[in-house]
Formats: structure tokens, C-alpha cells, sequence
């Protein structure tokens, strides 16, 4: 549960294959799409978030994960009918936040990842609160208990999510 | 200064990147009309997707249609029997409506009223989702290549459930699917209309996913569990289909009632839906009888001696010929009734099917006319007497 601090020296630093780096975001992104129409509770979850904040944290490469994020973020915007953007800029904060922290923090273990996730979910909901309403006037719905409770579920599958990355990533 | 690019090279790349989306989204919001520039990027992202889900679907149909229509038959006879049943019900309770319905088209030819049906549609199957709370859209699987277009209706047996927004498939290398703005997102607007009080509103979505019916005055009354219809006010979707029931009546901002509506579809669990292709405007057109004497009139209104009835081989060899000509109001004999009736024959007396119509459950061998419903029938005016005040 601990979250120690580590110097640049001593954190790992991962990659992922080519088809992995391709066909994991795709993946998130169909299944975010295609799943709720069987299991409506699922719309909580937002897998492309976790893909992007597990990719992040293993490649630890602020540039690597902010590209990653802003290109997941335009994917999942362009299934909306919403303008491409919105999801694209919340996410490549989340990636750049997310690497940035995972050179000083350690993510290995599942503690630290669960408040991660937790942490990271509510940072792209008001990023995302923020530039709906603002830059495209939508009209926007905020409850705290809702975004903190989502984030707690999202954190408990991001856990199974980054056990998975964990398998295709490969030491550099 | 390359120390100072270097050190900070992270942060200026992360700046330019949101300043570039930052950019691009202020673009799009400034031609909101216009969706082309970015097309091509939901062509790419569509073509990513949809394979996926087109095969995973395919399979769970597949798989779905080996367990029920080969393996799990439990039930089957006694669920037939019973859609039996409710056919038959259902033919009664057609040929009552049939009457109804024949009075309203007299009244619509008198007033000259233009009337839309729906002519034509296309089953197609739920692929996707957009995958946002903010973006309630779904994606089917028929596209421009089958004949989408934006701005059609699309419907459920149950209730509307909105409209083709965008459609791909233009060209060979797309795949042709539709994007369909459901009816509970924020940016959607349905004509709508209260089925008994005949109060119009618009159908809106909202932020949290629910549906309300916004521009009816607070001083209106309205009550839970009316039915809400489609006016026909917004040029997409036909008059008269069914959109869900007022669950919750408030007295909202400004001058205007907060009305929640549950739609009839269920929106959240959409597999088939049909998209409305045509939709035909026809004006009714009053029957060609004649000019009416007035001791016509007269004699159709009072209890008259019941016609003499064919004999019963003869209605029962050709139960088609009965249909044709004026209407007649008749109710299945004893015999049949009992034969077709679920309840034993204990069911009310109906009318037949309009004239030219195939009358349901024709295949009854006797049917007697009932004179006392016949004349209370109104006869169909000609135009040039029945001039409405």
C-alpha cells in the first residue's frame, strides 16, 4: 500500500511492442463502445482512461505519455457526435501527469495504482467538466459522491487492467 | 537558451500539444454546421472499430440464434399457444379500432387534413456505442450504401429512439454505418405532444441522462402517466408515435412545467431498431357516395328493419366480398366467436374491417349484422355538403 519515493536511477523504465502499442488503445476503445450495450452499468468505467494511465506509468516518458493520451482521447472523441477534442485534452494531461509521477513514485504495487487510478479519474472528469463547459458549452452535471465513487470502481478494474499491461510490456 | 528549451522540453511540447487541441476544438465549435474537417478522422476512427464489433456481434447472434432456435425450446408450445391467443385478441380489437379509425379519416377528408404514415423502413442491428455519458449516440449497422440518410427517424416497436446524425459508407472504402442521436442526449429535440390534454412541448435530453418535456406553461395541468406522443412538429418524426409517460410533474423555471418523461424504448438496451426510409404525406380523401337525401340521413338514424342475412354458405365460401361496399357492423356469431375467442366466446360485439379491407378473422363461417351499431355508424358526407363550420 505504500508509495515510496524513487530516484531516476532506480525506477524501470518499459516499453511495449508495436502491435501491442496499436491494438491495446483499439481494444479499450471497442469494448467501451460495445460492451455497455450488454451490461448498461459499465458506462462507469472508462477503459481508454485506464489503457492510457497504464501505458503511462510503465513507459514513464512524459512526451510518450501525453502523445498517447491526446491520440486515445481523439479516438474515443471521434465515436461521439461531440467536437474532437474533448477527451483528446483531458487525457494528454492525464498521460503527461501520470508518467511524470510514475518517475517519482513507484507504481508497481496494486496500492499504489488504486489511488492513482483514483486520482487520475477525477483530474480528467474536471478536465473534462471544465473544457465541455467552457470551450464547447455543454450543459455539465457534477456531483462529487458520483466522480469519486466512479473513480473508486475505475481504480478497482484499472488494478486487473495494469496486471494485463504488465504481461505484454517488456523491459528496455 | 537550448538549456532553458531542453530543461522545460517537456512542458512546451505538452503546452503546444493543448494549445493545437485547444485550437481545433475552437475551430469545430465555430462551424458547428459544418462537420467536414474532421469527418475524415471519425471515417478512420468508425473504420478502427466497427470491424470489431460488427464480428462480435455477428458471433453473439450466431451463438444466440443456435441456443434459441435449435437447443433452448422450453416453453415454445405453451408461448405459441398463448401468441395464439393474443392474435386473436388482437384481430377483435383491430376490427373495433378499424371503425373508429374509418369515422376519423371521414372527419379528416371534411377538414382537409394532410396526414403522414410511414411507408417504408429498415431493420438494422445496435453495433456500438459512442462510449460517453455525453454523447448518447449509437451506431447500426446499415449506412449510406443501404439508403441512410440523415435526419431519419428511427423507431422500436415500443417507442421512438431518435435520428440518423451522421452516415458513413459515401464512399467504397468506408464501412456504411450510422451514427443515431438518441433521444435522452442534451443536444437533441423531439415535437412532442400529450396524448389526452393535447399539450405540445419539445423532448429534451439532459446532462444526467433523463428526458423532459420542456415548454408546456405551469398554469397547464398535466398528469402522471399520460402518454406522450409524437406531434410531428419537428419534420422528422411522424404525428402519433409513441414516446414514454410523464413519471414526474414540477413546477419548473420561469413560466414552464419540469415534466420527466420515461421513454417507451428502452434506450439503454437497444439491439434492433428500424429506420423510418419514407415517410408518405396523403390527403384524405372522402368516399365517393353520391349526394344524400335528406330522408336517407333521417332513415339512418332511425331504428331501421335489419337487412336479410346471406345464407351461411354463401358468407362462408367467399368471406372477401363481404368487405367490399358500405361498411357493415358485425360480430361473430356464437359459433365463431367461441371457435376464435380466447375467453369462450364471451367477447363484445365488433365491427368488420373497412370497406376494400380483408376482414380479420373472415374464416368465421356465420356472422349476423347488428342494425342498432349500424345506424348509429355516420354515414360518410360528401365534400360539397359536409363543409365544415
Amino acid at each position: 500500500m505504500a508509495i515510496t519515493y524513487t530516484s531516476g536511477e532506480q525506477v524501470e523504465v518499459y516499453r511495449f511492442s508495436l502491435p501491442a502499442t496499436i491494438l491495446i488503445p483499439l481494444i479499450a476503445v471497442f469494448l467501451q463502445a460495445w460492451v455497455p450495450l450488454r451490461f448498461p452499468f459499465f458506462k462507469i468505467f472508462d477503459l481508454p482512461l485506464l489503457v492510457t494511465i497504464g501505458f503511462a506509468t510503465a513507459r514513464r516518458n512524459p512526451l510518450a505519455g501525453l502523445f498517447t493520451g491526446g491520440l486515445i482521447g481523439i479516438l474515443q472523441d471521434a465515436l461521439t457526435h461531440q467536437p474532437i477534442g474533448l477527451y483528446g485534452i483531458a487525457k494528454t494531461f492525464v498521460g503527461f501527469g501520470a508518467s511524470s509521477l510514475g518517475i517519482k513514485v513507484d507504481v508497481e504495487n496494486p496500492g499504489a495504482r488504486f489511488l492513482l487510478t483514483t486520482l487520475f479519474y477525477v483530474v480528467h472528469e474536471i478536465a473534462f467538466f471544465i473544457i465541455a463547459r467552457g470551450l464547447v458549452g455543454l450543459h455539465m452535471h457534477w456531483s462529487w459522491p458520483h466522480e469519486i465513487s466512479s473513480g473508486v470502481a475505475n481504480a478497482v478494474l484499472g488494478i486487473l487492467v495494469y496486471a494485463l499491461l504488465d504481461r505484454v510490456k517488456q523491459r528496455t | 537558451m537550448e538549456s532553458v528549451l531542453g530543461r522545460y522540453r517537456n512542458l512546451i511540447v505538452l503546452v503546444a500539444v493543448l494549445f493545437a487541441q485547444v485550437l481545433g476544438l475552437a475551430v469545430q465549435v465555430k462551424r458547428a454546421t459544418d462537420s467536414e474537417p474532421t469527418r475524415l478522422i471519425r471515417v478512420w476512427a468508425v473504420g478502427a472499430v466497427t470491424p470489431f464489433e460488427e464480428t462480435l456481434h455477428w458471433l453473439q447472434s450466431s451463438t444466440g440464434n443456435i441456443w434459441h432456435n435449435y437447443l433452448y425450446l422450453r416453453g415454445v408450445r405453451a408461448e405459441n399457444r398463448d401468441l395464439k391467443q393474443q392474435i386473436e385478441q388482437m384481430r377483435l380489437e383491430q376490427a373495433r379500432m378499424s371503425q373508429d379509425a374509418d369515422q376519423a379519416h371521414r372527419l379528416q377528408a371534411l377538414l382537409s387534413f394532410k396526414e403522414q404514415f410511414i411507408s417504408k423502413t429498415m431493420a438494422a442491428q445496435v453495433i456500438g456505442w459512442s462510449g460517453s455519458e455525453q454523447s448518447r449516440s449509437i451506431y447500426i449497422d446499415k449506412g449510406a450504401r443501404e439508403g441512410i440518410k440523415s435526419d431519419m427517424a428511427v423507431i422500436t416497436k415500443d417507442g421512438i429512439v431518435g435520428k440518423v446524425l451522421q452516415v458513413f459508407g459515401l464512399n467504397p472504402l468506408e464501412r456504411s454505418v450510422s451514427q443515431v442521436l438518441l433521444i435522452d442526449d442534451q443536444t437533441s429535440g423531439v415535437g412532442a405532444i400529450l396524448d389526452k390534454t393535447r399539450l405540445q412541448g419539445i423532448l429534451r435530453g439532459t446532462p444526467s441522462g433523463d428526458v423532459v418535456l420542456e415548454k408546456v406553461m405551469s398554469d397547464e395541468t398535466v398528469p402522471v402517466g399520460e402518454l406522450v406522443l409524437t406531434s410531428g412538429g419537428d419534420g422528422i418524426f411522424p404525428k402519433g408515435l409513441p414516446v414514454g409517460k410523464v413519471t414526474r410533474v414540477a413546477p419548473g423555471n420561469d413560466l414552464f412545467l419540469n415534466i420527466r418523461v420515461r421513454p417507451a424504448a428502452d434506450l439503454s438496451r437497444l439491439e434492433e431498431v428500424l429506420v423510418v426510409t419514407r415517410i408518405d404525406e396523403m390527403q384524405s380523401q372522402p368516399e365517393q357516395t353520391g349526394p344524400l337525401r335528406a330522408v336517407d340521413i333521417l332513415a339512418e338514424r332511425l331504428p331501421s328493419v335489419p337487412p336479410k342475412p346471406e345464407s351461411s354458405t354463401d358468407s362462408g365460401k367467399n368471406p372477401a366480398a363481404q368487405s367490399t361496399g358500405t361498411p357493415l357492423n358485425m360480430a361473430p356469431s356464437a359459433g365463431a366467436a367461441k371457435a376464435n375467442s380466447p375467453n369462450g366466446g364471451a367477447s363484445p360485439a365488433v365491427s368488420t374491417a373497412p370497406p376494400g379491407a380483408a376482414r380479420p378473422g373472415s374464416s368465421a363461417p356465420k356472422t349476423v349484422t347488428n342494425p342498432v351499431h349500424s345506424a348509429a355508424t355516420p354515414k360518410p358526407q360528401p365534400a360539397a355538403q359536409g363543409t365544415p363550420q
